[in-house]
């Protein structure tokens, strides 16, 4: 793998993390990490979706008028999301319940017009796949440790095991709204620590 | 559930951006003055009670008698892309204030997913066109109420000491926690 595909690769991992640093996508991030195991499904729910959209409009490029970019990438984009909602709804119909309306809202996720408009568009396929298992792959990380956090603060659980006694009680704040915004300001204030300490 | 009740509860207690986490990136982003906020509020309020009386009628009228309801998320993304489009064009011809006021904020309104979240949730709740509207409308303002109160609470913000690791996004989120705990305490009005 040559030097330009690494960097389009890893770039969406820890330099421009689109949870901790770029912030987009803050929607989903705190409406549905209420557990570790739905952040990491929404995670992995956008990566589909993104590296499906990437590879789409990289493909299609040249044939959209540059005037009416935006809506027909808006338009790829919704199609594949109405797929894999279909496709959640019958093989993974619990995560489709835990999700709810962050499933068509993906449509409206910045990251993917984001991720379409700034690379997509300019780039080749194979290159635009890099890139969107790599803002993909940092999406899921994001979600899944802000799932983390939340689940062991407020449930005494991770990944559904429970690991606190009876007569412990968790901080039931944080699986409610206002902890969410808690515990993403201290993650982000981590990442930012361990950013600059390199 | 009267009107009433619908109205409060989308106004306070299931406040759109502090409970439901809709609308969250114009919430953080445009909401370093109460004047560019309020303009936000204001115009999304008209974009989110417009789209979803239209959404409402194109699903009750096309999507739902021909069995297309799986194509909601497509028809409802164009729908409102175009109508944010149109509103802009016609604001602009026909009173060039509110277009200046309200104008730079209506092409971000698109991507903001509290106007297709409420769309869709019309229409997931079985409301009828009244209660819709209503919902719609309360929520709107409930989104307007939020960023105001936040846009305030950021501009004496800026004015003190903050710990360098927590300066920009961290404490609006912590700041954001906070507001989110006060209209937890609407929480048993409206059962």
């Amino acid at each position: 793998m040559n030097k330009q595909s690494y960097i389009n690769l890893t770039r969406g991992i820890i330099k421009e993390n689109p949870t901790f640093v770029m912030l987009l996508g803050m929607c989903p991030t705190l409406g549905v990490t209420t557990s570790a195991s739905n952040g990491f499904g929404m995670g992995i729910a956008t990566l589909f979706v993104l590296i499906f959209s990437n590879i789409m409009i990289s493909l299609i490029k040249n044939v959209i008028p540059p005037m009416v970019r935006i809506p027909s990438y808006i338009v790829v984009i919704a199609s594949i999301v109405t797929v894999m909602e279909l496709l959640m709804a019958a093989y993974l119909p619990t995560l489709h319940g835990a999700l709810g309306i962050f499933i068509p809202l993906i449509v409206v996720n910045c990251i993917i017009l984001g991720r379409a408009e700034a690379f997509a568009s300019k780039n080749n396929v194979w290159q635009s796949i890099l890139d969107a298992v790599g803002m993909g792959v940092g999406f899921t990380i994001g979600l899944t440790s802000l799932g983390v956090v939340r689940e062991v603060l407020g449930n005494g659980s991770v990944f559904g095991y429970t690991f606190l006694t009876e007569d412990v009680s968790p901080l039931l704040l944080f699986i409610m709204p206002p902890g969410a915004f808690l515990a993403l300001a201290g993650l982000i204030v981590l990442f930012n620590k361990l950013q600059g300490s390199k | 559930m009267s009107y009433l009740m619908i109205f409060i509860t989308a106004v306070f207690v299931n406040n759109i951006v502090l409970s439901q986490f809709l609308g969250i990136c114009p919430f953080l982003g445009v909401s370093k003055k109460i004047s560019t906020a309020a303009g936000m509020g204001f115009a999304v309020m008209f974009v989110i009670t417009l789209s979803t009386i239209v959404t409402f009628l194109i699903y009750y009228t096309f999507l739902q008698p021909y069995n297309l309801g799986f194509m909601m998320t497509v028809t409802f993304i164009l729908v409102i892309a175009s109508l944010v489009q149109m509103v802009e064009i016609i604001l602009k011809k026909v009173s060039p204030a509110l277009y200046q006021a309200l104008g730079i904020f209506l092409p971000l309104i698109t991507t903001n997913c509290a106007v297709l979240g409420i769309a869709i949730l019309t229409i997931q709740k079985n409301y009828n066109i009244v209660a819709g509207t209503c919902y719609a409308l309360a929520s709107a303002i409930g989104f307007t109420l939020a960023i105001i109160i936040f846009a305030g609470i950021r501009e004496r913000l800026a004015y003190t000491k903050i710990p360098t690791s927590l300066q920009g996004t961290p404490i609006a989120l912590i700041t954001a926690s906070l507001l989110s705990m006060a209209f937890m305490g609407f929480a048993g009005i409206g059962g």
